[in-house]
């Protein structure tokens, strides 16, 4: 297995972690698990847009459609020790974090069991018991915040370390930068992953960034950089395995980017006429996480379709739950108008 | 002609210092550069070199002088054509103050009671007063400086609670820019003294992050003018998150440093940012006048559970107040002070402009108007319930702040007296403010754009219908 240098990074699936069947399958429970989960997203993100279009779920909402393979992968190799932080594409980090289904969906529809009590929205929940740090609206604000979780887990020597998600978009703010900088110089236990969906709204990474891949952004730091096939769960799972043993090791701070892919618009509102229906298309039946590894698992003989599809109705079950619980669920009271302002000292 | 060496100005607000050591004696050859004496500012102490080339001829000012104003001649230095005769025609007074023998021990320079003269004005002591409730009756009082209190609040803190820890640019190593953590660095250690680089975005957002995960970060901006490049995370992720959060999650934080002008550093070094954070719900926003303040409400904000501004003033670092003696003072945030009791009018102030205001109320009573003067210490949540108890007394206000009058903190003073005590003024309430201009550099200029005693008598007494 190789490890990127400190000044290099892999093309795309060059990396031996890679995609592919080559190395060896996790075990099948790992297997299902992984299929589970990413099964699970991608229905509850697609009841979340329906809700949308019902006029359930208001404001903005970013889903997380084609991109699940990346926070399933690196959620497995945490322990619970470690803390996840991310940005506004966040609904797949809380529910691969643990977080139920139920109060997110209610949190979307603005009610009072949500996670925030209806006071965040889709891009502001928070799980301190899960270590799930938000939802952060503000691009790349999460990074500097990111490197201050992990900064007290090294303060506290708790042998915890933080995943600061962000996108190809927040690699152009320059709080990264000061944070990769912080980071670095304290050594701080903290894995940046960069989920390069290709896009920035409507802005596609070739006309927002300039240099070569976004993995060597810590270069100038010291910061070693991997890529890896953010479509592959399995290579994004062993990629992040490797990295996070090195983290706690103690040797720093280091950037994963994760080469993936939205489906949907970058919001709800998304026209999306920045890209062709032939890529999104071409994605869809050449790429999709889930559908790969339903391949390779029956192909492997680690189930069958009776099975995937006994687990789908499953999942469209707890989707469909939280689904009734967000809608039956009452808004918040008045009186929380004026609560959470202040913690009463 | 021999050739004065001056006492150098070494820092924008230095107006005196202590000559602590002179490293070339009279008869020695000094060639420019070369360093000759060391002086003792209220900041650090600094080496001074020579300007010019000649022979140290006379010491003017010996070692271990204390509080030499600027610009007083300290030493006399002979030409290459000149003898020890030129020195007898030269000035060979020596005009320190309070010149002490050379082993006189060097203490901070010990200001006269009730304040002194400095740049800025005076800085009257805030007495006076009703004694505060949290100190017990016949408690001893130590004179000390509001930099000792700040930093003995920040010591006392972190010797109660591990998770308390110090960051910023020079807090450790240097000792602080302005002094104020000095000798942290030594009783706690670098895991929580913390030297970081000039990254305020950066480092403000991390501090956050790691009040989030449970540890009570003190962040230290060198000044509050650097922190408008780390406003998004002191806004959008320090004040809101609880909110957003529904309470799961918030962020026990203090971002201190000193706010407002200093002297003649100009517009980009110079604002009052007391109004601007004043305005976002969920933060609390303290700006202290005295010593005592400084270290109780340090001590109650770094406890606090919520974000806190503490906005400090460099022109008050360096002055000394009565501080109590006790284990654990702890001054309640939100609770303004009455520091003069009067009846005619009610002056407000925060910081730096409670000195001005208390010295308005002394030329006030000289002509009969007597001046209740409050010290607002809390900006929010502001402790209207004080303010209006005065004016109902008072029947007038007069708000001072050293910030632009547009959407100030008077404006707010303004309209809190419109709702809550309308029926009680006698007069509109007046605003005296910073002009409505950048801060200028030019001496005179700079005066005149900032809040002065004279401002504030006039301000009175127009309120008070007297000419």
């Amino acid at each position: 297995m190789s490890t990127a240098t400190r000044s290099g990074s892999k093309a795309r699936g060059a990396d031996k972690g890679g995609s592919g069947g080559q190395q060896a399958l996790p075990s099948r429970e790992k297997l299902l698990d992984l299929y589970r989960e990413m099964l699970m997203i991608r229905r509850f993100e697609e009841k979340a847009g329906q809700l949308y279009g019902m006029g359930l779920i208001g404001g903005f909402c970013h889903l997380y459609i084609g991109q699940e393979a990346v926070a399933v992968g690196i959620q497995h190799a945490l322990t619970e020790a470690d803390s996840v932080i991310t940005g506004y594409r966040d609904h797949g980090h809380m529910l691969v974090c643990g977080m139920e289904p139920r109060r997110v969906m209610a949190e979307l529809t603005g009610r009072a069991t949500g996670y925030s009590k209806g006071k965040g929205g889709s891009m502001h929940m928070f799980a301190r018991d899960k270590k799930f740090y938000g939802g952060h609206g503000i691009v790349g604000a999460q990074v500097p915040l990111g490197s201050g979780i992990a900064f007290a887990h090294k303060y506290r020597g708790d042998g915890g370390l933080c995943v600061a998600y962000m996108g190809d978009g927040a690699v152009n703010q320059g709080q990264v930068y000061e944070s990769f900088n912080m980071a670095s110089l304290w050594q701080l236990p903290v894995l940046y992953v960069i989920e390069n969906n290709r896009y920035g709204m409507g802005t596609s990474v070739q006309r927002a960034a300039a240099g070569p891949a976004l993995c060597e952004r810590g270069h100038a730091y010291g910061i070693p950089g991997h890529q890896v096939d953010g479509m592959d769960v399995v290579a994004v799972l062993e990629k992040a395995k490797e990295i996070t043993g090195e983290i706690r090791a103690g040797k720093g701070p280091v950037i994963l980017e994760a080469m993936t892919y939205r489906y949907r618009g970058h919001s709800m509102s998304d026209p999306a006429k920045y890209r062709t229906k032939e890529e999104v298309q071409e994605m869809r039946e050449k790429h999709d996480p889930i559908e790969q590894l339903k391949r390779r698992m029956i192909e492997g003989k680690a189930a069958t379709e009776e099975q995937l599809k006994e687990l789908d109705k499953e999942v469209r079950g707890i989707v469909n739950d939280a689904a009734r619980f967000s809608q039956d669920s009452p808004e918040p009271d008045a009186a929380e108008l004026w609560t959470d302002v202040l913690v009463e000292a | 002609m021999p050739t004065e060496i001056l006492m150098p100005a070494l820092s924008p607000t230095m107006t005196e210092g202590n000559l602590a050591r002179w490293v070339k004696k009279e008869g020695e050859k000094v060639a420019a550069g070369d360093v000759i004496a060391e002086i003792e500012t209220d900041k650090a102490t600094m080496e001074v070199e020579a300007v010019d080339e000649g022979t140290l001829g006379r010491i003017l000012v010996p070692e271990g002088s204390e509080g030499v104003q600027v610009n007083t001649p300290i030493a006399l230095l002979l030409g290459e054509d000149e003898d020890a005769a030129a020195l007898d025609g030269a000035a060979a007074e020596a005009p320190a103050r309070r010149p002490e023998p050379a082993e006189a021990p060097k203490a901070e320079a010990k200001q006269p009671e009730g304040g002194k003269e400095a740049a800025g004005g005076a800085f009257p002591a805030t007495t006076p007063a009703p004694p505060e409730p949290e100190v017990p009756e016949g408690t001893e009082m130590v004179r000390m400086t509001v930099r000792e209190a700040l930093r003995d609040a920040m010591a006392e803190e972190m010797r109660r609670d591990d998770t308390v820890f110090l960051m910023g640019e020079e807090v450790a190593q240097y000792q602080g820019a302005y002094k104020v953590s000095q000798g942290l660095l030594d009783e706690f250690g670098e895991r929580r003294v913390i030297d970081t680089p000039i990254t305020e975005h950066g480092f403000a957002g991390l501090g956050v992050g790691a009040g989030m995960a449970g540890l009570r970060p003190i962040v230290e901006f060198m000044t509050w003018n650097f922190a408008m490049q780390a406003m998004d995370q002191i806004i959008n992720s320090a004040a809101k998150t609880l909110y957003m959060a529904g309470g799961e999650l918030g962020c026990s934080i203090v971002f201190r440093g000193p706010n407002g002008a200093a002297s003649r550093v100009a517009a980009q070094h110079s604002q009052d940012y007391a109004s601007w954070y004043m305005h976002c719900p969920g933060l609390k926003v303290v700006a202290p006048y005295s010593a005592a303040d400084a270290k109780g409400l340090l001590k109650a904000a770094i406890r606090d559970p919520n974000p806190v501004i503490f906005l400090e003033n460099e022109m008050l670092y360096g002055q000394s107040f009565e501080v109590p003696r006790l284990d654990d003072f702890v001054v309640p945030i939100g609770k303004a002070k009455i520091v003069r009791e009067g009846r005619h009018v009610t002056i407000t102030g925060y910081s730096l402009m409670v000195a001005r205001a208390l010295e308005a109320a002394a030329v006030l009573a000289e002509q009969g108007i007597e001046a209740e003067v409050i010290d607002l210490r809390t900006l929010r949540p502001l402790d209207t319930e004080t303010i209006v108890e005065s004016v109902r007394k008072t029947n007038r206000l007069v708000s001072v702040e050293e910030g632009w009058p547009v959407a100030g903190v008077g404006s707010e003073l303004a309209a809190v007296m419109m709702e809550q005590a309308f029926d009680w003024l006698d007069a509109p309430v007046a605003r005296v403010a910073g002009k409505d201009v950048p801060l200028p550099y030019a001496a005179n200029l700079e005066k005149m754009a900032l809040p002065q005693v004279e401002d504030i008598v006039e301000a009175a007494k127009t309120v008070c219908y007297r000419k």
